[in-house]
């Protein structure tokens, strides 16, 4: 039940999916939000360092996750028959593929944009990440673009990937969504 | 139509001569030449910055002082407020629009000068793709050989623009509509 196996999602691996669904969307609103604040705002400032420091918690979630993932069993695709069945799940496991690939991307952009001048990232007031400096030129406006751009592929990612879920829970009623709520008890 | 051609001629062959008269490259090689600007921030204290890059040349002959020119070309992306999330911030659409707007530039119409230091500078100012004509006072700090084997002249002058005339509206509150700019020169003579 904490752990996964052959057909279902654990505990551990169900609350680090929902955990970093609601953080991620939460960011991504943040995110849009804060860049058009005015200066006199009083989330101006506060926005900002919120979503930096969650964000670098939001990085060791992800790594953490992805090490809990790959300690414990691969759970396998729910048996089908219908046309396409292989080809929907080999998406579906590219998407997984991409979403983490892009969190990654929007971690290091999100890094250098802020430590390009040498000063860390503050986390909450708990402990700084450093910074590495500027290490090329244009750094904070480049990553810029990538953070911002990287984000909305990400978010178009994760909504086909929950329409997805809705089709398999809803059309074609299956365990997809439901083993990832609750763990499903072996058969 | 002949007319215009003749005298877009007669413009080009002036403004090369200008360019060919400027006797002066402003050292920005050896980084003795400064674009700093400061703003109210909030109007409790001052903000500083500078633009890292730029280049320009100058025409200054200490006894034709009148016949001088100055021409500057900024690379508006080179701000640099010594923090890097309000640098990308000033180089985006809120205010110097880098992308759209690369480079600022400023070339003397008129220089007179007063007596031996101190004069006046006018001249074409283009910021945020808006050119506005603008005064301001300026003073010969010194000139003469360098240990090196040149020959140098600096000076200097101040000037404060609003930032709303070249279409850069952000609201930085009340205090902080206008930046003042200070120009900082170094040439060494051709």
């Amino acid at each position: 039940m904490i752990r996964n196996s052959r057909n279902s999602y654990g505990w551990i691996a169900i609350v680090f999916h929902w955990l970093s669904a609601f953080v991620i969307l939460g960011m991504f609103a943040l995110g849009l939000y804060m860049v058009d604040l005015s200066y006199y705002d009083p989330w101006y400032r506060d926005a900002l360092t919120l979503h930096k420091s969650i964000g670098v918690l939001v990085a060791v979630l992800i790594i953490l996750r992805l090490i809990w993932k790959y300690c414990n069993a691969q759970v396998g695709e729910i048996e089908s028959h219908r046309k396409f069945a292989k080809l929907q799940s080999r998406l579906a496991s590219l998407a997984q593929v991409a979403m983490y690939l892009f969190l990654f991307v929007l971690f290091a952009s999100g890094y250098l944009i802020s430590t390009a001048d040498g000063r860390g990232i503050d986390v909450f007031n708990l402990f700084m990440l450093p910074s590495m400096g500027e290490i090329f030129d244009q750094q904070s406006d480049i990553a810029g673009l990538v953070h911002l751009y990287v984000a909305w592929t990400l978010i178009s990612v994760v909504s086909i990937h929950a329409l997805a879920a809705l089709y398999h829970h809803f059309i074609l009623k299956d365990l997809t969504l439901k083993r990832m709520c609750i763990p499903q008890t072996e058969k | 139509m002949k007319k215009l051609i003749i005298v877009g001629a007669i413009a080009s062959c002036l403004a090369s001569n200008m360019a060919s008269a400027a006797n002066y490259v402003i050292d920005t090689k050896g980084a003795h030449a400064f674009i700093n600007f400061k703003i109210k921030h909030l109007g409790y204290s001052w903000l500083h910055g500078r633009f890292n890059q730029f280049e320009g040349e100058f025409n200054y002959d200490a006894k034709k002082p009148n016949d001088s020119a100055i021409k500057l070309v900024i690379d508006t992306g080179s701000i640099d407020s010594n923090h890097a999330e309000r640098d990308k911030h000033l180089r985006g659409k809120d205010f110097l629009n880098v992308s759209k707007y690369p480079k600022a530039k400023f070339e003397s119409t008129d220089i007179t000068f007063n007596d031996a230091t101190k004069g006046t500078v006018t001249g074409n100012f283009t910021l945020h793709g808006v050119t506005k004509t603008i005064h301001f006072d300026i003073q010969k700090l010194g000139e003469g050989s360098d240990p090196w084997g040149g020959y140098r002249t600096g000076f200097e002058g101040n000037t404060k623009i609003k930032l709303a005339d070249y279409g850069i509206e952000y609201d930085l509150g009340p205090a902080s509509t206008h930046v003042d700019l200070g120009l900082y020169i170094e040439g060494i003579r051709k």
